[in-house]
Formats: structure tokens, sequence, C-alpha cells
């Protein structure tokens, strides 16, 4: 499966500096130069994040993780992780690494999942730095509250795929 | 008839903003991870570190390729695709069918916060409604496939990404539902001039 998603990525790729390589020669040069520094920018806190969480999931106890966020956890897991995500401040090495770490050390994946659709949607401090200023608030307001059900949602529809 | 055209701030088209290679986020997580490992270390001996190590840098490495595709991707979408024509496509459709363009191009646009919400007020000056915006950014969160392949892949692997992905197809729509549904009780109304 990793392949196919490598080949169909890369021809992604190739497709679109071909269509760049058609609208002009600076065009390609430009997407390709930014899409490669942004790769350089971004790896050192992604390697810190993966390697990290494999080893922040290895120290903390599964027997402290299982009963609060387990697959056995159930809904209240799921409510527990919503929270945790609502709650989680920092960008998204912290989410991301946090996130890996519970599914590593043994929490079930719809509450994994609830977690990072509440951290994602509706983490309070990147309402409160990112939304707030750019957005007109009555919006930034009524699409946190449209979110609030979601991570819920997520998680049931995980349960009843029977999946990851 | 048209309005003329609200540009969008200098800053979102097309340059995105440069990232320091440093933030108080990935100090904090470098600090549990470094007090992490060493207590795998002292507890379960070097052995054990260094399979745990090995592992996560093999799974890591196995995800670059994708990584590097993904900000590519990202990379050409942003100069090919300029966003005022976006946000022309998005203010000027209403309905289920506004809702369902919203989402797309929420999918489609890569970018972090700094560069997608002043898309989504652009789309607000353009005469979209607040659910098409709330289905917009729902998108963009939970399905961009920037944040999947750059972000997400890497810490969870392909398995795990495309199911949660799957299981949030249907939630920019339902947010933007949601929030259409909010406005008609009196939910943030807006205020008339």
């Amino acid at each position: 499966m990793t392949l196919a998603i490598n080949i169909l990525l890369w021809l992604i790729v190739f497709g679109l500096a071909f269509i760049a390589a058609l609208r002009g020669r600076a065009l390609l040069n430009d997407g390709a130069r930014e899409g490669a520094w942004e790769f350089i920018r971004l790896l050192p806190r992604i390697t810190i994040g993966v390697v990290g969480s494999g080893f922040i999931a290895e120290a903390v106890p599964k027997a402290l993780i299982a009963p609060w966020l387990g697959p056995e956890s159930g809904f209240l897991g799921v409510i527990i992780a919503t929270l945790g995500g609502a709650l989680t401040p920092g960008g998204p090495v912290v989410g991301f690494a946090i996130g890996a770490a519970a599914l590593k050390s043994g929490a079930g994946a719809p509450q994994v999942i609830a977690y990072s659709t509440a951290w994602a949607l509706y983490a309070i401090h990147r309402l409160v730095i990112w939304e707030v200023p750019l957005m007109p608030p009555r919006v930034v307001w009524l699409r946190a509250a449209a979110s609030l059900p979601l991570p819920f949602i997520a998680a049931a529809l995980a349960m009843a795929l029977g999946q990851p | 008839m048209t309005s003329p055209a609200p540009t969008l701030p200098s800053d979102t088209v097309p340059k995105r903003r440069r990232r320091r290679a440093f933030d108080w986020s990935t100090a904090t997580i470098a600090a549990l991870a470094l007090s992490a490992a060493a207590t795998v270390y002292w507890r379960d001996g070097a052995q054990h570190f260094l399979a745990i190590l090995g592992g996560d840098v093999t799974l890591f490495g196995e995800m670059l390729p994708k990584v590097l595709a993904g900000c590519l991707i990202a990379a050409f979408v942003t100069l090919l695709l300029p966003r005022e024509v976006v946000a022309r496509w998005v203010g000027h459709e209403s309905g289920f069918s506004g809702l369902l363009i919203a989402a797309f191009f929420g999918f489609l646009l890569p970018g972090g916060p700094i560069t997608i919400y002043p898309v989504a007020g652009a789309f607000l000056a353009m005469g979209a409604d607040a659910g098409a915006v709330v289905a917009f950014i729902t998108c963009w969160t939970l399905c961009g496939y920037t944040r999947a392949l750059v972000w997400e892949l890497p810490f969870f692997g392909p398995h795990f990404v495309i199911w949660r992905i799957i299981a949030a197809l249907p939630l920019p729509l339902i947010a933007g539902l949601l929030a259409r549904m909010a406005l008609r009780a009196g939910f943030a109304r807006e205020n008339k001039d």
C-alpha cells in the first residue's frame, strides 16, 4: 500500500510540475524551491515529534492509559479524549506527538481519532491566537459551536467501520 | 451584477510565510522526548532503547518521500491556483452545492492557519454564507492533504490516516449544515447596518 501511495503522490507532483513548466520556467523553479525548502524546514520538528512520541509511549505506564482511553473505555474514553484535544496547546508537533504516543501506549483508535479531531477543530489556544484575529469573531464562535459534536461523530463512525 | 473583488492581504498570495526552524511547541516535545528516552534507557536497558529508536526511525524514513511529495504538491498548488479565483467560486455558490464546493476547496488548498483564515474571510466578503465558510475550514482542517501527508502520516502511518480521513469525510458538510441551522435559530446573528 505504501508503494502505491508513493507512486500516486509523485505522479501528482510531476503532473503539477509539468503544468507549471508549461506556464513558464520561473514558475517551475519557484514551486520546486518553495516545496523543497518547506520540507527542509519541517524535517527537524517532525523528526523530534515522531521519534519522541515513540519514547513517550514507551515511558508512559500502559496500565495508566488503557482504562481511560483504551478500546474498552468506550464513550467515556471518547469524552476524555475530546476534552484533552480541546485543551492541548501548541502547534501540530504537540498534537500529533501526543496522539501517536497515546495510540502506541494502548489508547483505542476511535479515542485517538476523537482527540485529534477535537484538537484540530477547536483547540482553544488556536481559536484565540489564530482565528479570532483573522476572522469575524461571530463566524469563529459559530464554527466552534458547529464543530462541538464532530469528534463524537468521527469516533462513532470509526467504531461502526471497525477501522483503523 | 458583480461586486468589486476585495483583495486578499498580500501575505496570503502566493508565498507562504516563512516558518521558523524551531519553536516552543517543538522544544516542549523535545524536552518530554528526552526525559522519556532517558527513562526507557535506565529502566529497560540499552537494547530496548535501540529497538524503539530503530523502529521509529525506520517508520519515519519510509514516510519521508511522501512528506516531500506533500510539500511539493502544496507549493505547486499555491502557485497554480490563485486564491482570488477560489474565493470568487465559493463566494457565488449557495445551497448544498455551495457547501460541497467550499469543502472541496478546503481539501484542495494548502497552507497553514495564517493563509487559510484570510482566504475564509475573503469568502465572506465575496458573499459566501457562514455555513460554506465553516465547511471550508472544517474540511481544510480534517481532510486537507497537506496536513495529512506532511504531519499526520509520519506519526501514524498510512493505515490509520486513511481510515481517520474516511471517518472525517461527512464532517465538513455536517458542520456546515449545523452552522446554517444555528444561524437560522438566531445564534451569532449578523448585525444589520
